[in-house]
């Protein structure tokens, strides 16, 4: 699951990478925001919304992405 | 009038809070395993970095035995007060709008503040005067105070905001300068700046905070009178 | 689980040993004491256990000199940390520590795990930590590395201690081109605790039962102890991997936890793992009872598949105590565990054999004497010869700045000087007030002052110079040993004994075996003449790189006790009327002062005399006169001189004062000139204003009270305290700075946290 600042709201952290990358050299960088990842392995994929909702993000102030990586043998 | 503290793995300041609870009434402290909150009039949820803050701070805590508690005693209308982690577990609950993100200077940062009180007779600022200012320190990394620009407006309309930094003291970016809010119904309130850190003269110089806990007791008698 | 059995295994050969910091001889050594060639888990082992780090090599004799004893001494050094009786059935353990290597590979980390390690300490004799204060060198702060090494170790000091709950309420932090390669990073803390509550680490009872509890084992910092601190760093990072992971809300857990067992007696001794994991908390817990210890590796819970013994026996994983139980306990000992979310586990056992046996599930697969590991190693005796020629190149002198520059602008030039300016933006990312115990925040005083139940309190103070130790180990040590005497006299606390972290170069070169043994005989006497006895420290040797070694710096920790926590001194100004005064027998000298190093000077051969007697006589006067409740404020003079110190209280104070030194200020204050044949006025008024030295205080408060220490100490009226500017008249000339260009001066440290 990727978690990420809604957007709309000041995110510092992102706001903080995207001035110290150019001073490193690295040019036409914008837009750079910072969240979370959580990875897991689960045997029922259809907990993970409701994971997400109720844990794993604050769906007040995050967006969230669930990416299923393979179904594991 | 009897206080409960709440104590999770990792609160630091629930020995604080219960030596500031007990200037101006019993208190006792709750493990968060216990369901039973023991008679408490009125509950506090300290500072501190429950769960280590791990996920989001106050994302684990809100889920204890002892918070499922709290939620159905602050449904019953019980007094709550959530000071700094304590302020993040009730709005992780949704006992409380909004949410607290990262300090914009993305930094801990520790200070003594000055806040203004926006209402006065309220359980939680019975004890001071609408326009008066208070001295309290303020200690956190996650205190930036956020609310969707509807919720927001609907709030400030309705008086749920109790009170507020001082001209020039909102160091961590809260909205419309923020420090503690209440719910609707008036009977949980949350705040960043810590009123147990500033009980004793001798320790900070400042016993603006007490007034928040003589303000409860106030409620609770008042309620029983 | 845990790989196969080293026993079957080739035996590693010299090279092995001499790749993992032993020499040829010691390795023989090994040998003999093992009656043939160690295997790899002994080898790893000994290795460890004999590292610099370990074993105290070159500096145990040394210490040895050291004053251990005194009235108050309640556990001297040789356990987890020291401790002083304060009173009140009370005693006060403290300790300070040092997490150099580490630090300089991964600032952040390396700070937070250095402030778990000494809090381990606290609680591992059973006090409950009440404090920590922290000492930090880095280079100049012109480039990235510099600002990435002090945001880290910033950071990551906050972050254990904010989020363990311990206060954090004093420290130091120095920028100075002999740090470069080499920051420091020493952490102190201080616990309390009923004094029948305080516990041993030795082992006892054959047949009791060895219990590791706290975090899993993976595999951080293997190695770490003989690799990184008895080796001089290279300048690439391919030091990353060793570095070991700290988690403050597990160490949260872990404390509540050993605090309990200790209440509840279930507990026969405890000790933490810090350097060298297992291998020496379990073998020095065995040597303190001269006992034997048998550890199981399988048992231990692993968090990284596939681990071979030698490396469970050598992990640092961070968070972790070891503790031994009788038979009877283990059940309840490992409730306690399950009720605190630390796990408990039984690993071993105490045996009679005095020796350290490690097996894998059953199997013998390390056998060793106990006493060979921990108390055989080799000392050597240092080869001391003070150096012929400098050491150290001298700074690069200041542009536009000379002893001929207006006083005014040469204040505002140490003021705003790395050095000198306000410290807020470190300790403002500190939480300082938590355990509602602090009566005097940073900035608020010249020591950290802590409420004692009984109504008395406790002052702690941590303080070291490296460039004046350069220029004369020997008082320039005895200095920073007075100087944190000297705080606390200013808080009205009489110190009650000291603690000490030896952070010096390689002691193998005579001319650090020069520094290192005249700072130790420094740091004897001004213990001895203060009565302020060692309780325990820590020694950081190897400190140096291609470009050479750092400063020596002895880091003095000291701890004392007031009986009124109200009369609590401060330092800054209080009231506008208030006569100001310079007290004590200060002599003061641009020596290695922070001028000096503005101007680009040469480090001196040696610092001036001073008499310690009347240093400490001064202390003792000051300290009455701030618990009588007498004076408004108290300042001890140190880095910048009598005019820094004058700034620093308008700044604390937030109140101006007008100073007047006259044209005869040399008949009070009798500076010493700069240097050979510079007798101009220039220079003597620089030394006035800007000259340091041990034994000046600067005082104010009512007319009364200053006749009164009068009597007591030299005492020369200067001002008083009013308006809303700095003004010293002194020569026929007036410098004048408002509050405001004080506090624009001193707030250049900001800079560095953007």
């Amino acid at each position: 699951m990727l978690i990420r600042p809604k957007s709309g709201i000041l995110d510092p952290q992102g706001v903080a990478v995207e001035r110290a990358l150019p001073a490193l050299g690295f040019a036409g960088v914008s837009a750079v925001h910072v969240g979370r990842l959580v990875e897991l392995d689960v045997e029922d994929p259809q907990q993970l919304q409701p994971m997400c909702e109720k844990l794993l993000a604050n769906p007040l102030v995050e967006d969230y992405e669930v990416q299923l990586l393979d179904d594991g043998a | 009038m009897r206080f409960g503290v709440l104590q999770f793995p990792g609160s630091c300041d629930d020995l604080d809070a219960l030596a500031a609870a007990r200037r101006v009434g019993d208190a006792q402290l709750l493990w968060h395993r216990e369901r039973d909150l023991r008679g408490a009039d009125a509950i506090v949820v300290p500072g501190g970095f429950s769960y280590g803050d791990y996920l989001r701070a106050g994302a684990i805590a809100r889920f204890s035995p002892a918070m499922e508690s709290v939620i159905a005693f602050a449904a019953e209308g019980g007094l709550v007060l959530g000071i700094c982690n304590g302020f993040q577990v009730l709005c992780e609950a949704r006992l409380l709008p909004g949410a607290l993100l990262g300090n914009a200077n993305l930094r801990f940062t520790f200070r003594q503040v000055e806040l203004e009180v926006v209402q006065g007779e309220t359980a939680f600022t019975g004890a001071c005067d609408a326009g008066a200012r208070l001295s309290i320190p303020a200690k956190h990394a996650w205190g930036r105070y956020y609310a969707p620009a509807q919720a927001l407006a609907a709030m400030e309309q309705a008086g749920q905001v109790l009170l507020r930094y001082a001209p020039g003291e909102n160091f961590n970016g809260s909205v419309n300068d923020i420090a503690g809010v209440r719910n609707e119904a008036g009977n949980v309130f949350g705040l960043m700046p810590h009123p147990e850190h500033a009980v004793e003269e001798l320790i900070g110089g400042s016993t603006d905070g007490l007034k928040i806990f003589e303000s409860m007791r106030l409620a609770v008698e008042g309620a029983r009178a | 689980m845990a790989g196969e059995g080293t026993a079957s295994a080739a035996l590693p050969s010299v090279e092995d040993a001499l790749a993992l910091g032993l020499t040829r001889a010691e390795y023989e050594l090994v040998c003999a004491k093992q009656g043939g060639p160690p295997n790899v888990l002994e080898l790893a082992m000994y290795s460890l256990l004999w590292s610099e780090h370990c074993a105290y090599k070159h500096s145990k004799a040394l210490l040895r000199t050291l004053p251990t004893e005194g009235a108050h001494v309640v556990m001297g050094p040789g356990e987890n940390a020291g401790a002083v009786d304060v009173g009140g059935g009370l005693v006060c353990a403290f300790k300070v520590e040092s997490h150099n290597h580490p630090s300089a590979v991964e600032p952040f980390q390396g700070a937070a795990t250095g402030v778990g390690g000494i809090l381990r300490d606290i609680f591992a004799i059973g006090a409950r930590p009440i404090a920590v204060l922290d000492s930090l060198r880095f280079g100049e702060p012109g480039g990235e590395r510099v600002r990435y090494l002090l945001d880290g170790a910033v950071a990551g000091i906050g972050h254990y201690g904010n989020s363990i709950g311990v206060p954090t309420v004093g420290g130091e932090v120095y920028f100075e081109a002999p740090y470069e390669q080499n920051c420091l990073v020493n952490a102190m803390a201080l616990g309390l605790a009923r004094r029948e509550g305080l516990v041993r680490s030795a082992a006892a009872g054959p047949g009791n039962v060895v219990v590791l509890f706290g975090a899993a084992t993976g595999r951080d910092g293997i190695g770490g102890a003989s690799v990184l601190a008895s080796a001089e760093l290279s300048a690439d990072g391919e030091m990353r991997p060793t570095v070991q992971v700290g988690d403050p809300f597990e160490e949260k857990k872990l404390l509540e936890c050993s605090l309990e067992l200790l209440e509840r007696g279930l507990i026969v001794s405890l000790q933490d793992l810090g350097a060298a994991g297992l291998t020496s908390s379990a073998s020095e817990m065995a040597s303190k009872g001269a006992v034997g210890i048998d550890i199981d590796v399988a048992r231990v819970p692993l968090r990284e598949p596939g681990m071979e013994p030698f490396e469970v026996m050598v992990s640092e994983s961070q968070e972790r105590m070891l503790c031994v139980v009788e038979p009877a306990n283990v059940d309840a000992v490992m409730e306690l565990c399950e009720k605190w979310e630390v796990g408990g586990t039984a690993i071993g056992t105490v045996t009679d054999s005095a020796r350290m046996r490690v097996l894998c599930d059953g199997e013998l697969v390390g056998d060793m004497p106990v006493s060979a590991l921990v108390d055989d190693c080799p000392l050597y005796e240092l080869q001391p010869r003070k150096p012929q020629q400098p050491i150290y190149t001298p700074p690069p002198p200041t542009a536009g700045l000379t002893l001929q520059t207006p006083p005014r602008e040469i204040l505002l030039a140490i003021l705003s000087s790395p050095n000198m300016s306000s410290r807020r933006p470190l300790f403002e990312q500190y939480d300082a007030i938590v355990q509602s115990r602090t009566v005097r925040r940073p900035d608020q005083a010249d020591a950290a002052v802590l409420a004692l139940p009984d109504g008395g309190a406790l002052a702690v103070s941590i303080d070291g110079n490296g460039r004046r130790v350069a220029a004369d180990p020997y008082r320039g040590t005895m200095a920073a040993v007075l100087e944190c005497a000297a705080n606390l006299a200013c808080v009205g606390a009489e110190p009650l004994g000291t603690t000490n972290n030896l952070n010096f170069g390689n002691p193998e070169k005579p001319h650090i075996a020069w520094q290192l043994s005249e700072s130790v005989r420094g740091l004897g006497e001004a213990c001895r003449a203060l009565d302020a006895p060692i309780v325990g420290g820590n020694v950081s040797l190897y400190n140096e790189g291609a470009a050479g070694p750092i400063y020596p710096t002895p880091v003095i920790g000291m701890v004392g006790r007031l009986p009124d926590a109200r009369r609590a001194g401060r330092l800054g100004f209080q009231r506008a009327g208030d006569e100001v005064a310079l007290a004590g027998p200060f002599g003061p000298s641009l020596a290695a002062s922070e001028l000096a190093k503005l101007l680009g000077q040469a480090l001196p051969d040696g610092l001036a005399e001073f008499d310690i007697a009347a240093v400490c006589a001064a202390q003792r006067a000051v300290r009455e006169a701030v618990r009588a409740g007498a004076l408004s404020s108290a300042h001890d003079i140190a880095e910048g001189g009598l005019a820094l110190a004058l700034a620093e209280c308008c700044l604390a104070g937030d109140l101006g004062a007008e100073v007047e030194l006259g044209g005869d200020f040399r008949e009070a204050i009798s500076p010493v000139a700069a240097g050979p044949g510079s007798v101009s006025p220039a220079s003597t008024l620089a030394s006035a204003l800007f000259g340091e030295g041990p034994g000046g205080f600067l005082v104010s408060g009512g007319a009364g009270a200053l006749e009164a220490l009068a009597g007591r100490v030299p005492l020369r009226r200067i001002g008083a305290v009013g308006g809303v500017a700095l003004r010293i008249a002194a020569a026929g000339e007036t410098l004048t700075l408002t509050l405001a260009e004080l506090n624009k001066a001193s707030s250049s440290l900001g800079e560095l946290f953007r």
